[in-house]
């Protein structure tokens, strides 16, 4: 379990992380969300033992991480962000120096390093030299090194950035094995990953948290939970037909598709039965009507813009 | 194998594994021939001994040692590979002293290289080889003293260039900290003690005598302790300056 209670993380003037707590139980796969500079690889950071908090703690399974650093490290498996590695090795040099440090030996760390190289497909490229290989090859590496000693707290600092589809979802597919009994804790900004593999989503902005939940929580806050898509064949005007109906909140027109209609619901209630039996007594020339799930997108800019506007500090 | 064995092993591959050491091996005894042979007049002097080769060393060192030292942590912050050290589980004064060692033993294998003159030496007359094997550890042990500030200097930046000419200049200023031209320069109201304190911290203090085979344990002393400090002080200096 990662305890997290009341840190704070200030460079100078600049508050990076403010006063945040969260716990992290077995099992969850944590999508951590939030705009550039809202202090996500931050928070990661600390938690990691890179940088030590200003004030508050961090505790992995039971061990502090600034006053038994050895111990909470060796629990932990992290990708920095950019997943940085020694460029001049081969691949099967870096990842055999890595089993070293874990304190593997022998016929444990050729398997360890071998188990590595098979989960994120590297076998092609183990005695290629580091820097000669492409972003995404770099990115597995990375991944390999962090859960070669199948560590019981993962921290990947946006491990699908730069990956193309394929190996995103190799990468996802990954993570979803790997959480049966471990702690994941992924910072992303694409929305997708989060309702693909996260079971809980937090999303930050400005240090704080703005919003916490399993993804259908979220979605469900999302101001699109329960509205009603239609599209028309050919312009047709119903927002008479919709006047008054209890529940039914403002019609959005699509910027791009001048057919394609958003009715919103309020009160997030189920507003679908009752547009489907209007829409059948007037005839509507319906084309697509389907009901909106709500939209994590829509509630991560409505929370996040809510403060000062964005600022750049990394 | 302990942390510190680890790191010193890949810090050591590194070196091995791009055209480093080897540059650095062939340039340092290159120097070594021009400097002993045609600058030092070996054999004009017709002495059986190697103070002109040991002489030039804290001079050829000046230069060598911090193009080593440069890049231990400028490079490690540079490419962020400090992120993924700090966050495995060692202790940093374990990556300081595996590092410190790895470079410390490169400018080792280094003037190791340099036994031919030793056999030379030995073929054209009669030396004292304990001088000369006491003057190859207190040359080995100046190294180690460029290196720490080189080390200290390189978690100062994240320019390994910068950190290469600061490491000149500090290196420098104990080199000549010693030698008499500064101390002359000295005004006379200054207390002999702060003369004799400035003068101890030299480097050319302490090599002259080991150098002439006086292998006193203050100067090994001397060297152990600035040693320790300098990599003191990278900890220390990494440890503040990591996050940037």
């Amino acid at each position: 379990m990662i305890e997290i209670q009341n840190l704070s993380k200030r460079f100078d003037q600049f508050t990076a992380v403010d006063n945040l707590s969260f716990t992290v139980k077995e099992g969850e796969v944590l999508g951590f969300l939030g705009p550039n500079g809202a202090g996500k690889s931050t928070t990661m950071k600390v938690i990691t033992g890179f940088l030590a908090p200003s004030e508050g703690t961090v505790t992995i399974d039971g061990f502090d991480i600034t006053e038994s650093p050895i111990e909470a490290k060796s629990l932990i498996g992290y990708l920095p962000e950019g997943a940085p590695s020694y460029g001049d090795m081969t691949t099967l040099e870096f990842l055999k120096f890595i089993a070293d440090v874990r304190g593997f030996k022998g016929e444990e760390a050729a398997v360890k390093v071998q188990r590595a190289l098979d989960e994120v497909a590297l076998n092609s490229v183990a005695h290629q030299t580091i820097d000669t290989l492409s972003k995404g090859f770099k990115r597995r590496v990375g991944l390999a090194q962090a859960i070669m000693h199948d560590p019981k707290v993962l921290i990947l600092d946006e491990p699908t950035d730069g990956l193309d589809p394929n190996q995103k979802h190799h990468v996802r597919e990954l993570i979803k094995n790997l959480a049966k009994d471990k702690i994941v804790v992924i910072s992303t900004h694409i929305l997708e990953e989060v309702s693909a593999v996260c079971t809980r989503a937090v999303i930050i902005a400005e240090g704080r948290i703005v919003a916490d939940g399993t993804p259908a929580e979220l979605e469900a806050k999302s101001r699109y939970h329960q509205a009603v898509s239609v599209r028309f064949t050919e312009q047709y005007d119903f927002s008479a037909d919709l006047a008054g109906v209890p529940g039914v909140g403002s019609i959005e027109q699509d910027g791009e598709d001048a057919l394609r209609f958003t009715v919103l619901a309020e009160n997030a209630e189920s507003i679908f039965s009752k547009v489907s039996e209007i829409a059948q007594k007037n005839s509507w020339p319906v084309d697509e009507f389907h009901v909106n799930r709500g939209q994590l997108e829509d509630l991560f800019r409505t929370v996040t813009q809510s403060g000062q506007e964005e600022n750049n500090h990394g | 194998m302990g942390s510190i064995g680890i790191i010193f092993k890949r810090e050591l591959m590194g070196y091995f594994a791009t055209p480093l050491a080897y540059i650095f091996i062939v340039i340092f005894l290159i120097a070594n021939g021009i400097f002993t042979f045609e600058l030092g007049g070996f054999f004009l002097r017709g002495q059986a001994d190697l103070l002109p080769f040991f002489g030039f060393h804290p001079w050829l060192y000046l230069f060598m040692v911090p193009a080593i030292a440069m890049s231990l942590w400028a490079d490690e912050r540079k490419t962020g590979t400090i992120e993924l050290l700090i966050t495995l589980p060692i202790k940093l004064s374990d990556a300081v002293i595996g590092k410190f060692l790895a470079a410390w033993v490169l400018t080792g294998i280094a003037l190791a290289l340099t036994f031919p003159i030793w056999i030379t030496v030995n073929y054209l007359g009669d030396p004292d080889n304990g001088v000369i094997f006491a003057a190859y550890i207190g040359s080995w042990l100046m190294a180690g003293g460029f290196l720490s500030i080189g080390s200290c200097m390189s978690a100062c930046t994240k320019n390994s260039v910068i950190a290469f000419i600061l490491t000149v200049s500090i290196c420098f200023i104990f080199v000549i900290m010693g030698s008499p031209i500064l101390l002359n320069s000295f005004p006379g109201w200054l207390p002999q003690f702060l003369v004799d304190a400035f003068s101890a911290m030299g480097f050319l203090t302490h090599f002259d005598s080991i150098s002439k085979g006086v292998l006193d344990i203050r100067d090994m002393l001397f060297f152990t302790v600035f040693i320790g400090a300098w990599l003191t002080a990278s900890a220390i200096v990494i440890e503040i300056k990591k996050a940037n």
